[in-house]
């Protein structure tokens, strides 16, 4: 070290150190970068594999090995992340029993578990992707009245004009949207699940789906100014209202009416 | 013993059972009360009903059982003058069946035909009128009475009109012409095949000229319902296979029973229902009727791609798009 420090105001000593100092960044960042992007990468696939391993076990007598499909469920190929969050994470999958329609319930799978699966399954091949906060902002970029207008011409045949659900055929039904989270309804939109169709964003932009959302949360807080609003669901309850409670008791007055006093 | 019956006599109207109140004191000061009770009611509730009008906020929700959430303002309203109303109602009716007099009285029937004096002086002060009025001499005023009595007539007969013009062909006509673009609805935004997945649908109108008006009218005949699905999915003629453009098919969204609009489509079976009568149209099969009141599938715009790539119409409707109607040629 004597001999070194003897050389500290050699003419050559403070290009020499520069580059020395240049080169040991430039390695140290390398290194450390590659690093990092290798544990992303591994994370990845650890979460693949993860996602693979519940796979078989819980999908795959069904959806197949491979995910390809089979007589009685669909290929999972191309699907995409949001719509295995959409499906496992609400509960509709896996089914409990094969009726008409897979039916929202308690989550089989922790919220880590939907993650990679999801993961395992956009690994597959591309498909839509989990919407995040970032896009989930309809709070400020969804427009309440032209959601409901969208709502009115897309959504209100089937999920009612008041976003409650009705019927469709054999047995099936478009489910109720209150209560529902907005990452459910735009996953939903951009996927079809079941029975529902795709809402393309080029037919339904990104900005309208977030106005669709806003208007079903305005919908969701909407008082009844008007009294009882018995489902909202239209004719039905109010007219079997009308037909027992009504009819009712105007038979009954009709009788007192017609009773001798006594 | 003997096994004829003696002949039934009529037993005429059974005795009379005269009330409670008509006899006991006790009973009719009951009944006083009862209906007395039942006008104050009627009051009380008139002044619940100008009480929550003036003093209740009409923001203000109560929870009520079985109601749910319910607005207090509208409840005690309504309540209040149902009880107003249903209880003047309920006194009067309680009071005439307890207290008002209970005699029954027989009144025969009188004949239909006036005694045979009382028509012959009728006819005579007739007569007697028309001469003194002087209609048989003055035929000046018979006949302009007639004439506008006539005349009167023609008023409501003219109003008639009112019920034409004849729509002639116009239910035969849509907006769709050779060309017209598909635009979304809402939002007027041309479509490109590449827009639509596999499953997906898109609600449609045709872009209109711009001097051309989108009214209620129109949509109501032009409303169309993309629907995209693999080419090896339809079982079409080789003609209807042309109308579609890579896997997309378009159909009217009228639904030919009575016109409502369908737009039910479920992705899975690829079955389209209307929600009016459950009508049921099979999208790879031409939109055949599968089941319900239906009587004919829905009319399929063809389609294909302008130069620029947007969806457009080959040509218009091939056939009255909505509901039978007397003229139908089809």
């Amino acid at each position: 070290m004597k001999s070194l420090s003897r050389y500290r105001k050699h003419r050559y000593a403070s290009p020499l150190l520069l580059v020395f100092a240049l080169f040991m960044i430039g390695t140290t960042f390398s290194v450390a970068s590659a690093s990092t992007k290798e544990s992303v990468n591994f994370a990845r696939s650890a979460a693949i594999d993860e996602g693979k391993q519940i796979f078989l076990k819980g999908c795959s007598s069904c959806h197949g090995l491979n995910a390809e499909g089979g007589k009685i469920a669909p290929s999972l190929i191309g699907v995409g992340a949001a719509s295995v969050d959409f499906q496992v994470g609400t509960g509709r999958m896996p089914m409990a029993d094969m009726t008409v329609q897979a039916m929202r319930k308690k989550p089989a799978y922790t919220a880590e578990e939907v993650a990679a699966l999801a993961v395992y399954v956009a690994s597959l091949a591309p498909g839509p992707a989990i919407p995040g906060d970032e896009i989930l902002t309809y709070e400020r970029d969804g427009n309440t009245a032209q959601g409901g207008e969208l709502f009115r011409t897309n959504c209100a045949m089937c999920h009612n004009f008041a976003g409650q659900g009705g019927a469709l055929s054999q047995g099936k039904f478009a489910p109720t949207l209150m209560g529902v989270e907005p990452k459910e309804i735009y996953e939903a939109l951009i996927t079809g699940p079941q029975s529902m169709p795709v809402f393309s964003d080029k037919i339904i932009t990104p900005a309208e789906k977030l106005s669709i959302i806003k208007w079903i949360k305005a919908a969701e807080v909407e008082p009844s100014l008007g009294g009882a609003a018995l489902g909202r669901v239209g004719p039905v309850t109010e007219g079997l209202l009308i037909w027992t409670l009504g009819l009712g008791l105007l038979i009954g007055i009709a009788v007192w009416l017609a009773t001798k006093a006594r | 013993m003997s096994h004829e019956v003696a002949n039934l006599s009529d037993p005429g109207l059974p005795a009379h059972v005269h009330r409670a109140a008509d006899s006991d004191p006790k009973a009719e000061k009951k009944a006083e009360r009862q209906v007395a009770t039942l006008f104050g009611l009627s009051a009380v509730g008139t002044i619940l009903f100008i009480v929550s009008y003036i003093y209740i906020p009409l923001d203000l929700f109560i929870f009520v059982p079985i109601l749910g959430s319910t607005n207090a303002h509208q409840l005690s309203l309504g309540l209040g003058l149902a009880i107003s109303l249903l209880c003047i109602g309920l006194g009067a009716v309680h009071w005439a069946k307890t207290l008002m007099p209970d005699n029954e009285v027989i009144a025969q029937r009188h004949e239909f035909r006036s005694p045979e004096s009382e028509r012959k002086e009728f006819v005579a002060a007739a007569k007697e009128g028309a001469n003194a009025a002087g209609l048989g001499r003055r035929s000046l005023i018979k006949r302009s009475l007639g004439l506008s009595l006539g005349l009167v007539g023609l008023s409501p007969l003219l109003l008639l009109r009112d019920l034409g013009p004849l729509p002639g062909k116009e239910l035969e006509k849509t907006s769709w012409k050779t060309g017209t673009r598909l635009v979304t609805d809402p939002g007027n935004r041309p479509i490109k095949p590449s827009d639509l997945e596999v499953g997906a649908v898109a609600q449609v109108l045709p872009q209109l000229n711009p001097d051309e008006e989108r009214t209620l009218n129109n949509i109501g005949k032009d409303a169309v319902l993309l629907i995209r699905l693999r080419v090896e999915d339809f079982q079409l003629s080789p003609e209807r296979l042309a109308w579609t453009h890579e896997g997309i098919i378009a159909f009217s969204k009228i639904c030919s029973h009575m016109g409502c609009a369908v737009a039910l489509y479920e992705q899975q079976t690829k079955h389209l229902l209307c929600p009016c009568h459950q009508s049921t149209f099979d999208v790879p099969r031409a939109a055949k009727v599968i089941f319900g009141p239906a009587a004919r599938p829905l009319p399929q715009l063809a389609i294909t791609v302008d130069t620029e790539g947007y969806l457009v119409a080959q040509k218009p409707f091939t056939e009255p798009v909505g509901p039978s109607f007397w003229e139908r040629s089809s």
